[in-house]
């Protein structure tokens, strides 16, 4: 977990579904345990807090988009249910 | 801390010794890959610019690449009939008062007469550029470019943050750093604007940053994901991610002022080009605005070099570096594994820009790459 803000956390090697994984901050301190609710691979994102649907997904301290869908602790965090933010561009029906 | 380089004649110093022989016009790359085949010691500068299309757009990078430190002397080849024609481009060049030269091929008459001449010329600076000798220069004479490809979350994790170190490194010994790419900038820009050295400069950061989201929302029409296939692979979710994680590798330091595409700095420090988030127009970009060594992160993995400065290759995923070792110089994958920290690895990285900017040669140059691409899709830069 890069920032006390933040409500997801990097994994730092693949887990498996049912797998408690350590969460520790920037400086190397247990945050916390969390369940992994999937496999989830090397580098992707965990959620550390439940993350209402439309609420932001903090990443670093700072907004890396909002999510899609209510996402529960322990789920994967990633582009079925986080969008970004920036370069917006709506299609014409 | 000092390093080995070569005095050039504006005071400048280089790291490498090139003779470059630069075409003009995608037309002329033919006669001056041909030249610097023949010549040990000279490379070709070839790219898919010039003629009439996009005026000047090709002038001031292609200037910048022969005013660059690390070139010694400068043949350029053009075909006669372009906009930026040999005579314009070896002028600009010649600015930085190096030896620098011209063929013209339609004057000379064909291939085969502009090759034979080209050589001839192209051998003679070899010889003459090959008598320098490396002298001691202290880090103020350095610009660092930092760039990042093919990025996945290990990037803003591990690698950018031990590159930021350097940076700040480099500009605390008086030196220059050049971040580069406004796209993977979009979703930071308030972070870095409060690191700009005052409000004006903060207020630039900001507009540039959205100024290029909203040529990115006018020119692509269609939503479209703003971040690669690999990056979503390596866990990558959004571009505010990528960005935040990109930012870190401008370290700490207060931001001076942005720079317009292949923009030389007036001043020493660290600086942010605006320019798009393609690898080897980035690269081509900071070293034409003087970069003399490019630090460069990536997650994926990737080969990219450049004809005039080594570019070392870092990541910050072991895999990567297990799997892509041949072109990665620094394994930053041991911060991820908790066997080193953000700044041991950093201090491993400085070591290597000195240890490269006295002579060692990245991978990216042992195995040849010398990637180069011009940006020109979007507004041409006013200036020039």
């Amino acid at each position: 977990m890069m920032d006390p803000k933040d409500n997801v956390a990097t994994l730092l090697s693949d887990v498996e579904a049912g797998a408690i994984v350590t969460v520790t901050s920037a400086g190397g301190d247990v945050v916390k345990e969390v369940e992994a609710a999937q496999s989830i691979p090397f580098g992707h994102k965990i959620a550390v807090a439940r993350i209402e649907r439309k609420e932001r997904v903090l990443k670093y301290g700072e907004v890396i988009g909002e999510a899609t869908e209510p996402i529960e602790e322990g789920e994967h965090v990633h582009v079925h249910n986080v969008k970004s933010l920036r370069v917006r561009i709506e299609t014409k029906a | 801390m000092n390093f080995l380089g070569y005095k050039r004649p504006d005071g400048s110093v280089g790291v490498r010794n090139h003779v470059a022989v630069i075409s003009t016009v995608a037309c002329a790359n033919e006669v001056a890959s041909r030249i610097a085949n023949q010549v040990e010691g000279a490379g070709a500068l070839t790219h898919n610019m010039g003629c009439g299309h996009y005026v000047f757009a090709p002038l001031r990078p292609l200037a910048g690449l022969g005013k660059n430190p690390n070139v010694a002397a400068v043949l350029v080849v053009g075909l006669g009939c372009e906009v930026v024609s040999a005579k314009i481009l070896a002028e600009e060049i010649a600015e930085s008062e190096k030896p620098v030269k011209s063929i013209v091929i339609q004057e000379v008459g064909g291939t085969i007469k502009a090759t034979k001449q080209g050589v001839k010329v192209a051998k003679s600076m070899a010889q003459k550029v090959s008598r320098l000798k490396r002298e001691p220069f202290d880090l103020s004479n350095l610009t660092l470019g930092i760039e990042c490809g093919g990025s996945d979350t290990t990037s803003g994790i591990a690698a950018n943050p031990a590159v930021g170190r350097v940076a700040d490194m480099v500009v605390n010994a008086g030196g220059t750093a050049i971040l580069a790419e406004t796209v993977e900038l979009i979703g930071a820009e308030h972070v870095l604007a409060k690191r700009a050295v005052n409000e004006k400069v903060a207020k630039e950061i900001v507009e540039v940053i959205r100024g290029m989201e909203e040529r990115m929302i006018k020119s692509l029409r269609l939503p479209v994901d703003m971040i690669a296939p690999g990056n979503i692979e390596g866990g990558l979710s959004t571009l505010e991610e990528k960005s935040l994680g990109d930012s870190y590798k401008a370290g700490s330091s207060p931001i001076q002022g942005m720079l317009e595409y292949a923009e030389i700095p007036t001043k020493k420090g660290l600086f942010i080009m605006d320019e798009p988030g393609y690898d080897p127009e980035s690269v081509t970009g900071i070293v034409a605005a003087g970069a003399q060594i490019v630090a460069f992160t990536t997650g994926r993995g990737t080969p990219l070099g450049s004809p005039v400065a080594p570019v070392i290759k870092i990541t910050g995923n072991p895999k990567t570096y297990e799997t892509m070792g041949d072109n990665i110089d620094i394994n930053a994958g041991t911060i991820i594994e908790g066997k080193e920290t953000i700044d041991e690895v950093g201090k491993r990285i400085y070591e290597k820009i000195l240890e490269v900017a006295s002579g060692e040669k990245t991978k990216a140059e042992i195995l040849g790459h010398r990637e180069l691409a011009i940006y020109w899709a979007w507004p041409v830069p006013e200036k020039t």
